[in-house]
């Protein structure tokens, strides 16, 4: 990003000012069309991945191995008429699924995808992102406080209560590896792992940092805020068409970001895992492959995070949903003391060395 | 506080048909509960009124769509107790396989749609899986999925019953049953969900009128099959569990489908030693006058005890049919267990009471 905007402040084609408006536009618009494609790519993933895990085919008829299927899903979805109740609040119940939808099109551009690609560079960038991530809840609050129908309601304040056990468990664990890291700037996390990635330094943090994540994402066994076979759909009962599928095209999106930050935050991000990139060792040291390097980079990037997907895929064809009781037990009674014991070793460790 | 009332149903994904629960919530607390039934009332009992006895035979297997046989053969013993028919060993035997056979099948649609409502995805598709061996073998069998009229007064319909396939599903089921419990058994997800939920004691078991697999869970010794003649040859455990939980509800059942299998081992073991191919097939149907007088004929059915009143007087209709069916007391005793429950937990211990609702409403 710098570097295209050095190129075009050096050139003098455009005025300083339209430089910049148009590499963030451009970098705006890669970010858009990567997360659009990833979204359709994670729906069917998730389709094919629960049907290999339950011995169906999945979906395989539109387009070779059924890849235009979620594509065909969204086409519909988005002709189709959008219901609301006579008695919904008109202007929330609109506002609502953009806002989700917006804020987590936000997250995806605080994520550096390679070491020059990174739209919001900022040096506290972990806590932009967390003050950025609770908005969706926020708006998946007011969608069933909106919709006046009970069971939205009920889905509401299940998502309303599980967010004050995760947001303290996601802070604490975060805040361990800003302590291990000595930084918040997302980029130069990455660059801390360099040697080894924080996972092996802060095994405990990551494992409560992916629980709460799961919690956070409203994923099994955590989905306790949309359980279909309770509260039929929870805060988005009501919804209908686009809208809908701004919900549900926002949660696929929010699960991939939060998975990559996963990885940027333990699994060394976009560093390769050999200690070197592809590019140099089968090319040596060429021009042609430092530019090689940011895409092998994103790749990097995207295989990692596509493991970690898998696995709360792999969660998700595994487990029963917890009961909205026994998540609250399980996150005040034993994840927050044990996050609380993680940080104070990390304290320590960092003060003896 | 203002309490919320709750209409859970008629239409909802997890009540397995269409009941109405209409829910007080204190919270996410339920302070009162109301269960409603009636919604699929197909008025199965006045219609045998009208309709002669071999007209009503077809009929009998939809009072319960996911174990028909049971049905069949509460309404054929009525008929045949009621007229002296003696049926031959041989049909015995092959009606208590096939109605084992609908007892796992049953069973596992249970286990399938229980582990759904918990929220557990993947299980459904297995237990589908198994259970469509069963259907189609069914379907080979009688012509039908679901509503077989396989059995007739005095035996069976025909005797083409491809005993080597019924003997691999069964041997591929029972092992697929300790597959089942390898993922559901121990899952501590599971166990949260049902251990010490919704807790039926004895007394309140017999105070509601439970039957079958629901009261064996409370710790009390009732199997119908121990006192029925067709079952006398027959070597099999009655499965107990104490605990009167969802949980011991849901060991009661996977134990219940081993024994199953064990039972039609047998059954096919007898049948393979006799020749089933110059067998005489009875249908005394057309040959006799009808007797005057009254039975209730019961069978244990995969959703408790299941009973079937039949008052005849001497005409080629029912006088009367009455049907006794577990699902409806298991729906009654909601009103008592889910009170003072979390709502997460309705689904829990509504799905392990096996609730089928056309059974419920005929």
């Amino acid at each position: 990003m710098n570097y295209l905007l050095c190129t075009l402040f050096e050139i003098k084609w455009l005025p300083d000012i339209w430089a910049v408006i148009l590499v963030s536009v451009i970098g705006f618009g890669v970010v858009i069309s990567l997360l659009i494609l990833t979204v359709l790519f994670l729906v069917l993933a998730e389709r094919k991945l629960l049907g290999f895990f339950t011995q169906r085919k999945g979906p395989n008829r539109v387009g070779l191995w059924g890849v235009l299927q979620t594509t065909a899903d969204a086409i519909k979805l988005l002709c189709k008429e959008n219901i609301e109740l006579l008695s919904s609040d008109k202007f929330i119940f609109t506002i609502a699924p953009i806002m989700a939808f917006a804020s987590v099109i936000l997250l995806w551009c605080l994520i550096p995808y390679n070491s020059e690609f990174h739209l919001i560079n900022s040096s506290v960038g972990v806590l932009l992102y967390f003050a950025i991530a609770s908005l969706p809840m926020i708006f998946h609050f007011l969608a069933g406080y909106s919709s006046n129908n009970k069971y939205s309601l009920i889905g509401s304040y299940r998502s309303l209560g599980l967010t004050c056990s995760y947001s303290i468990v996601l802070m604490l664990s975060v805040m361990s590896v800003i302590l291990v890291s000595g930084t918040m700037d997302l980029d130069k996390i990455v660059l801390f792992q360099s040697k080894t990635w924080m996972i092996f330094s802060n095994v405990l943090g990551f494992l409560i940092f992916f629980i709460a994540t799961l919690a956070k994402l409203n994923r099994c066994p955590f989905d306790l805020s949309e359980a279909e076979s309770e509260i039929v759909c929870g805060y988005h009962t009501e919804y209908s068409g686009m809208r809908f599928a701004m919900f549900f095209l926002g949660e696929y999106a929010e699960l991939f970001v939060m998975s990559m930050l996963v990885v940027i935050l333990f699994f060394g991000g976009y560093l390769p895992p050999f200690g070197m990139y592809l590019a140099n060792a089968f090319m040596g040291n060429c021009e042609f492959c430092s530019y090689l390097i940011y895409f092998e980079q994103t790749i990097w990037l995207f295989i990692k995070t596509l493991i970690i997907v898998f696995v709360i895929i792999w969660i998700r064809a595994t487990l029963p949903r917890l009961t909205q009781v026994s998540t609250l037990n399980m996150f005040w009674k034993y994840i927050i003391p044990i996050s609380i014991f993680n940080l104070i070793m990390i304290i320590m460790m960092r003060a003896l060395w | 506080m203002d309490k919320m009332v709750l209409n859970l149903g008629p239409q909802h994904p997890s009540t397995h048909g269409v009941l109405r629960l209409l829910l007080e919530l204190d919270g996410e607390i339920i302070t009162s509960v109301e269960p409603e039934v009636g919604y699929l009332h197909r008025s199965l009992e006045k219609m045998a009124e009208s309709k002669s006895y071999i007209q009503y035979l077809p009929m009998v297997d939809r009072v319960d769509y996911l174990s028909g046989f049971f049905y069949s053969y509460a309404f054929c013993n009525a008929y045949e107790t009621l007229n002296h028919i003696q049926v031959p060993e041989y049909a015995n035997y092959i009606r208590v396989m096939f109605m084992e056979l609908n007892r796992l099948a049953s069973h596992l649609l249970w286990l399938g749609t229980y582990l759904l409502d918990l929220g557990a995805i993947s299980p459904m598709f297995y237990t589908f899986r198994e259970r469509e061996d069963i259907v189609t073998y069914f379907e080979k069998v009688t012509g039908q999925r679901l509503m077989y009229n396989y059995f007739v007064f005095g035996g069976v319909r025909h005797c083409d019953i491809y005993l080597d396939e019924a003997l691999r599903i069964v041997d591929n089921i029972y092992n697929k049953i300790d597959e089942y419990e390898d993922i559901i058994t121990e899952n501590p997800v599971f166990l949260s969900r049902t251990k010490d939920v919704g807790i039926i004691s004895k007394q309140k078991a017999l105070d509601w009128g439970l039957t079958g697999p629901n009261l064996r869970a409370s710790g009390i010794l009732q199997d119908y099959r121990s006192i029925m003649p067709i079952y006398d040859d027959l070597e099999f455990d009655i499965i107990l569990s104490s605990e009167g939980d969802c949980y011991s509800r849901y060991i009661v059942r996977i134990y219940e489908m081993r024994e199953s299998v064990y039972i039609i081992k047998q059954c096919i073991e007898y049948l393979q030693n006799i020749n089933l191919s110059n067998v005489p097939l009875n249908n005394f149907y057309h040959k006799q006058k009808q007797h005057e007088g009254e039975i209730y004929s019961f069978v244990e059915a995969p959703r408790g005890l299941t009973m079937c009143y039949l008052k005849s007087v001497g005409e080629d209709t029912p006088y009367r049919v009455k049907w006794r069916t577990g699902s409806y007391y298991s729906t009654q005793i909601l009103k008592d267990i889910l009170k003072g429950v979390y709502l997460s937990d309705v689904m829990s211990i509504y799905g392990s009471l096996d609730v089928v609702l056309p059974e419920v409403d005929r």
